[in-house]
């Protein structure tokens, strides 16, 4: 009896290919609709759902917006969302630490994306997993409060690196817990060379301006790349999640 | 830890490999594995087996090869290694880097299968 001796074989296979492509899909839907999307990344208790309660209540004023909330247990973050009165809808992940873009597309069902002008994926509060994940977003945001330390980029090289832009939020507490802006800013841009930084304070409104103006500018980019008016206008992190998806 | 979820997408991708084709079964998995995919790869060893439980890669093992971080270099116009994640610049001439050229892999490259 012979014993029987494997055969290897060659393939290539991305192990995240069905999200990848349902990833792809999103972001298909989300540019044939004019729909920015932007999603928000960060440790737990960095403040997104007051930067992003601000930054809808302030959009609201002249844009159609809307946003997806992922939590592992609670409807707490939507219901503070609805304060700004734009549609909100909450994603309950039960154990899992990130969204990923099959929750994403069951989420939007019966939304009609070509009324938005913005939409905000709020993730799971988590520096490491969100990283694996394309959500189809055009824009993934990174938040580091200043309570957190300037090492954070650091030691979360990886999820800084996916990121497209660095929002410092809970500016209005960098003094009272000595915030180095300078190593906070030179560790961000060392995982993540030429990334902008924001400031941002969404308690006094400070850098709310500056950050609404940079997302403006950001989405007519797309647009005007979208009428074919501009070449090149993807972000570089949507362009490496989507060569992540060859 | 998100790795379990990982090993089954890894599973269940390898497992449909090998049945497309014809395999009887599988023995091992060789997986190419960047640090930008964001998997830690003692955390997805470990979690393998236990994704593999009840399928039919019980008993295979995971063979994983580091794809290391690769950059376009802008100033030595060729791809070079980084310093390191926490310093992401080309190893050679310190020319801060964006262009990732390879990394970010989390894909299957090969299979041991019976047949």
């Amino acid at each position: 009896m012979t014993t029987a001796v494997p055969r290897l074989v060659e393939i290539r296979r991305n192990v995240l290919k069905q999200n990848d492509a349902i990833a792809g899909e999103l972001r298909r839907r989300f540019r044939e609709a004019g729909v920015c999307t932007v999603s928000l990344v960060s440790s737990p208790g960095s403040g997104k759902t007051a930067f992003l309660e601000k930054t809808l209540s302030r959009l609201r004023a002249s844009h159609r917006v809307a946003a997806l909330v992922g939590d592992l247990a609670t409807e707490n973050d939507a219901a503070r969302l609805r304060r700004s009165l734009a549609p909100v809808r909450q994603i309950v992940t039960g154990t899992v630490c990130h969204l990923d873009a099959t929750m994403v597309r069951d989420a939007l069902d019966g939304w009609k994306l070509d009324e938005l002008d913005f939409l905000f994926i709020e993730n799971v509060g988590n520096l490491v997993c969100p990283s694996s994940y394309d959500l189809g977003e055009q824009l993934r945001l990174v938040l580091l409060s200043v309570t957190e330390g300037e090492d954070k980029p650091l030691k979360y090289p990886t999820i800084f690196n996916s990121a497209d832009v660095a929002v410092i939020t809970k500016v209005d507490l960098a003094a009272a817990v000595e915030f180095d802006w300078d190593s906070a800013v030179a560790n961000i841009q060392a995982v993540r060379p030429n990334m902008q930084v924001l400031r941002v304070s969404a308690k006094t409104g400070d850098g709310l301006d500056e950050w609404l103006r940079f997302l403006r500018s950001t989405c007519l980019h797309e647009e005007l790349a979208r009428n074919g008016l501009l070449e090149g206008a993807c972000s570089t992190s949507e362009q490496s999640r989507l060569g992540h998806t060859t | 830890m998100h790795e379990l979820s990982i090993a089954v997408s890894l599973v269940e991708a390898a497992e449909e490999e090998a049945t497309k084709r014809g395999a009887t079964g599988v023995s091992a998995v060789h997986l190419r594995l960047g640090p930008l995919s964001g998997v830690e790869k003692e955390s997805l060893l470990f979690s393998y087996d236990l994704a593999a439980e009840g399928t039919p890669l019980k008993g295979s093992r995971l063979v994983i090869e580091d794809s290391p971080v690769m950059v376009f270099c802008t100033a030595c116009q060729t791809c070079r290694p980084i310093r390191s994640l926490q310093s992401f610049c080309c190893a050679t001439c310190d020319t801060p880097a964006t262009d990732v050229v390879q990394g970010r892999e989390l894909e299957v490259v090969a299979l041991e299968i019976f047949e």
